[in-house]
């Protein structure tokens, strides 16, 4: 029925035109920058080119990498631009982006211990940016709270109720800080730092967008996220403030060509000019403040921005795998909103027993409920799977669409998997509080 | 007639050869029935099934199964938020009563000073600008709101409004009561005055005159409202959201559907299930309608007789009036705050006040305005126009399959406006629109259509909600009388149903005009883009607060002035009726 209409309409509109309407200048890019953003660089590229008439359209980054894939058989746009590499490794992996061969010279390989550009060549990293934590000043003072500055800090239990972070599946910078931890402090003690920080959210949010806004809103005290939230957020006028901990990794935004583009032209010019010195120094507007990937442009830096290049301090800590982090990628996502996100309540209940029987025992010698709370603590720790299994093939294949040969052996369902981990998280997070609140009673 | 033989006459055409079934004889109102199957076929099932197809493939072969509906029955989370999800949509639908029934049943009783206010007041929570309006709510009722900042300073505790259930089912009941208000104002305004005189009569007054026969003459309107309230909660995600409560089954699909990369059948199977259920609850609905006749013959006396109140029930009645209003209009009062405030960070009130908001708000929006009126109320007559058709089909012809109508268009409730908009991509993007060129997908009638479809089911209620009001002797009057069907229904039925079609109008245009999770996904360029995506474009940053507050509160004025002159409407129409002069 829908494919006879479709049949029909689509010779009606053959048969009226076959010309294209789209002027030869438009170059159309999707992105989920925010349009104080993406207007500055519009200008200065329309200055630069003005044969080109640059349309922005912004989208979230969900709809953005769905919108590039249902648009592909008749294209109308021409680039994405969006911050996740992930998401663009999504585009890469459906053959959806063209390999451009633009010239990336003046531009290192890596920023921190993280390629800037994809390996590829089907996208460029253009600007960096480094996860830390961000707090209302107005909150803490009236909490009587001093912020966090390490990743640790955060599981101490008098921020209980005080944090709000995105989650993996959300956002795929907050997913790169959760691996950042993940291969820092080694897969067990990073799992066991994630839960101990996530028993003192408020919330885990939908949107990345969402932090930022609850800190300065004050609806929690603290945030983890990415610094141009805070800078611009700073810069906005909210009583926020910034830290980069020890443990983060910086991380490149990117842009990249979609294949087969209206107008290739127009792309290549575009995304050669974000990558010039004229474009890298549009990131130094006060509503932009990100960190540009060309070292040389730095030397126009306005006060107060981190040189990456040259201030070690930053994103050195850790040494990151990318492969690692790519093969696991989605059954981390999986098991940070299994084990966190869509059981914030028990979690958060197990952990707070934890903390009021530590601090009841805190000087006591009551080796009866130490060794309670020591099982509690293990068992809130616990992992349904070990790292090894994380980075199993099989493991990977139940989330991704990948349509196995007949006579493959084929794995369990990403349901079946999701289910058999959340039955067991629930059992333990209900025994922990158990057991912390039967330490607490002695 | 195709058994004659076909020598002979020779004056036979074509179709007189052919067998009859290929020719049906339809009236012109089978003949409508049919097209709007049609339109609904082409455009809500097929590129929704075009999208949900995978709840039914095995995710590694490909193969038809139905082991996913398995897996969600087997999966405790899923379990968990359905039952979270009905008990939220149950609650929601108490609460909601509660707010909308004093306020409907004060301002179509009684004489009282500005009912026509309190009618459009009462309808301007529907209109929650997508962002704006949660960053509003949580600044008033969040947990370091307003409202728990001034109770801890003074009074040393807070009360957690938003966490939880508990709070999904506060914001939801304040968002949507005005469904059951409008319905159930509407339907109590068609109640003929002879019927309560006749109880009068025969001893009745007070609450048992209402509990007996005024409420139970009204039960199509609340019945459609509640209705449309405890499915709509039940399919929402935006609160749910907002609170980040993710036990439910609206969230949970959402959450699954637009996680990059992850190719996870359960977001769909839980989009299946949830169209599923809302058929269900509307077929419940119907049960208990079932076998009663709401109709009433006599539309001389123009709804219930008003009376006046006593100087203490004034004072009482003003104090109800008040109190309820205060409540569901505080997210608007928080938005009028955000919008003329500076910076407003954990404190009672913003710390300064401009008017900057409304100028950087201004520069960037007379498009989205002029698109925004288009748009909403393109679909908004649309909606009514099918609304009204499908009601006449369904309660008047015995037409077979015509309940599938109202099934179908209803089922638009349930469907996320991510998988509508993903579903009219994967259709629409090779389809070129004739003479533009352009395919059907980029063209900005595509978002008027993707929100009559999705506002169709506000619209429809209201218009069955009339119709059944309205008595079939008032027809058959009619047509003994000589008029045709298609006059009787436009110069009897329609008339009477004015009420109702205009409330179902406002709804749909109100709502639509301030969606965006479909929307979203279709802008393909600035200049077709709707109001709703230029809040969204100012809520990306943290200094596009206050603009995107701003743009906000433009919405909601657009839209209740809208409200206030179909208001005006009523009454004049009501009026015209009373008097007795010729429609």
């Amino acid at each position: 029925m829908g494919k006879a209409l479709r049949g029909s309409v689509a010779v009606a509109a053959l048969t009226c035109l076959a010309s294209t309407a789209y002027a030869a200048d438009k170059v159309v890019i999707v992105t989920s920058f925010p349009e104080d953003m993406t207007s500055v660089i519009e200008k200065a590229f329309e200055a630069a080119h003005p044969e080109y008439d640059l349309e922005v359209l912004n989208k979230s980054t969900s709809s953005g990498v769905k919108y590039i894939k249902e648009i592909a058989s008749n294209n109308t746009a021409d680039m994405f631009w969006a911050s996740a590499p992930d998401a663009f490794e999504v585009l890469k992996k459906e053959g959806l982006l063209l390999k451009a061969g633009l010239s990336t010279e003046g531009i290192p390989d890596q920023i921190g211990s993280y390629p800037i550009n994809d390996p590829d060549g089907f996208y460029y990293g253009f600007a960096a940016s480094g996860y830390g934590i961000m707090w209302n000043t107005r909150y803490m003072e009236a909490n009587g709270l001093e912020p966090a500055r390490e990743w640790a800090d955060l599981e101490k239990p008098e921020y209980f109720g005080h944090v709000g972070m995105s989650s993996p599946s959300r956002s795929g910078t907050t997913h790169l800080t959760v691996e950042t931890v993940l291969q820092g402090e080694g897969w067990d003690q990073g799992w066991a730092d994630w839960k101990w920080m996530a028993g003192n959210f408020a919330s885990v949010t939908e949107r990345s967008f969402g932090v930022p806004d609850g800190v300065n809103t004050g609806n929690f005290g603290m945030g983890i996220v990415i610094d141009f939230f805070a800078f611009s957020s700073r810069a906005s006028g909210f009583p926020v403030d910034f830290a980069y901990p020890t443990v983060t990794a910086l991380v490149p935004a990117n842009i990249g060509i979609v294949a087969n583009p209206a107008n290739e032209a127009g792309a290549k010019a575009f995304v050669s000019f974000l990558l010039s010195e004229p474009g890298q120094e549009t990131l130094f507007d006060p509503a932009i403040m990100r960190l540009p990937v060309n070292p040389s442009t730095y030397a126009k830096a306005p006060e107060g921005l981190p040189n990456p290049f040259t201030d070690n301090s930053i994103g050195a800590a850790v040494k990151f795998d990318v492969d690692k982090s790519g093969a696991r990628y989605y059954v981390v996502s999986s098991l940070f909103d299994v084990m966190v996100t869509y059981r914030l309540d028990d979690l958060r209940a197990a952990v707070r027993a934890v903390q009021l029987a530590e601090e009841k025992h805190a000087g006591s010698d009551n080796a009866e409920a130490k060794a309670l709370i020591a099982e509690a603590r293990k068992l809130i720790e616990a992992m349904p799977i070990t790292e090894e299994q994380s980075l199993d093939p099989a493991f990977a294949g139940a989330f991704t669409k990948v349509r196995k040969e007949q006579g493959d052996e084929i794995g369990q369902r990403q349901a079946e998997l999701e289910q058999q981990w959340d039955a067991m998280v629930v059992a333990n997070y209900a025994k922990a509080r158990e057991l912390a609140e039967k330490a607490a009673g002695m | 007639m195709s058994h004659r033989p076909a020598t002979g006459t020779g004056r036979q055409t074509l179709a007189d050869r052919l067998p009859a079934f290929l020719f049906p004889r339809l009236s012109p109102i089978a003949l409508t029935g049919v097209f709007i199957a049609i339109f609904l076929i082409g455009f809500l099932i097929f590129p929704v099934l075009q999208v949900i197809h995978v709840a039914f493939q095995n995710p590694a072969t490909g193969a038809l199964t139905l082991q996913n509906f398995g897996d969600f029955f087997a999966t405790a989370l899923f379990r968990e938020s359905f039952v979270n999800s009905f008990y939220v949509s149950a609650m929601s639908v108490v609460v909601a009563t509660v707010i909308a029934l004093p306020l409907a049943y004060i301002t179509t009783r009684f004489n009282f000073g500005g009912s026509a206010l309190i009618q459009s007041l009462g309808f301007i929570p529907l209109i929650m600008p997508p962002f704006v309006g949660a960053v509003a709510m949580q600044l008033i009722f969040g947990r370091n709101g307003t409202i728990n900042l001034l109770l801890r300073q003074h009074l040393g505790f807070t009360i957690p409004f938003m966490e939880g259930l508990n709070g999904v089912i506060l914001v939801q009941s304040i968002h949507y009561f005005p469904f059951i208000l409008i319905n159930l104002s509407a339907s109590l305004r068609n109640i003929d005055r002879s019927m309560e005189e006749a109880a009068q009569n025969l001893g009745a007054h007070g609450l048992r005159l209402f509990r007996r026969v005024v409420f139970p003459l009204a039960t199509p309107g609340y019945v459609a409202g509640a209705a449309l309230v405890f499915i709509k909660v039940f399919d929402d995600l935006g609160t749910p959201l907002l609170l980040n409560v993710n036990n439910m089954l609206a969230p949970q699909a959402y959450l699954r559907i637009t996680s990059v990369g992850i190719s996870d059948p359960m977001g769909y199977v839980i989009s299946v299930i949830l169209v599923a259920f809302s058929i269900l609850s509307l077929w419940a609905s119907f049960l208990v309608m079932r076998g009663k006749d709401y109709a009433t013959v006599q539309k001389g006396g123009g709804g219930l007789a008003k009376r006046d109140l006593a100087p203490r029930e004034k004072v009482l009645a003003y104090g109800v009036v008040m109190f309820i209003l205060a409540v569901v209009l505080s997210p608007h009062i928080g938005l009028f705050l955000l919008s003329i405030g500076t910076i407003w960070s954990f404190a009672p009130l913003p710390d300064g006040y401009t008017l900057a908001n409304y100028a950087r708000m201004w520069e960037a929006s007379q498009d989205y305005v002029v698109n925004t009126v288009l748009y909403a109320g393109l679909a908004a007559t649309l909606d009514v126009l099918i609304g009204t058709a499908i009601a006449y089909i369904v309660l008047r012809t015995g037409i077979a399959g015509r309940k599938w109508l109202d099934y179908l268009a209803t089922a638009a409730l349930a469907v996320p406006g991510v998988v509508l908009g993903i579903g009219y991509l994967r259709t629409f993007q090779d389809v070129n629109v004739p003479f533009l060129d352009k395919p059907l997908a980029s063209w900005w009638v595509i978002i008027a259509l993707a929100l009559t479809i999705r506002r169709l089911p506000y619209a429809l209620r209201a218009c069955m909600a009339a119709l059944q009001q309205v008595s079939l002797a008032l027809e058959e009057a009619a047509e003994s009388l000589g008029a045709t069907k298609l006059r009787s229904i436009r110069k009897i039925v329609v008339p009477l149903m004015t009420g109702g079609i205009l409330a179902g109008f406002v709804t749909s245009f109100a709502t639509a005009a301030v969606e965006l999770s479909a929307t979203i996904m279709l802008v393909s360029s600035d200049s077709d883009s709707p109001l709703a995506y230029g809040i969204y474009l100012f809520m990306q940053t943290p200094s596009g607060r206050g603009a995107g507050a701003a743009l906000g509160m433009l919405a909601v004025v657009i839209v209740a002035l809208g409200t206030v002159l179909s208001q005006i409407i009523i009454e004049r129409d009501k009026k015209l009726r009373t008097t007795g002069r010729e429609h």
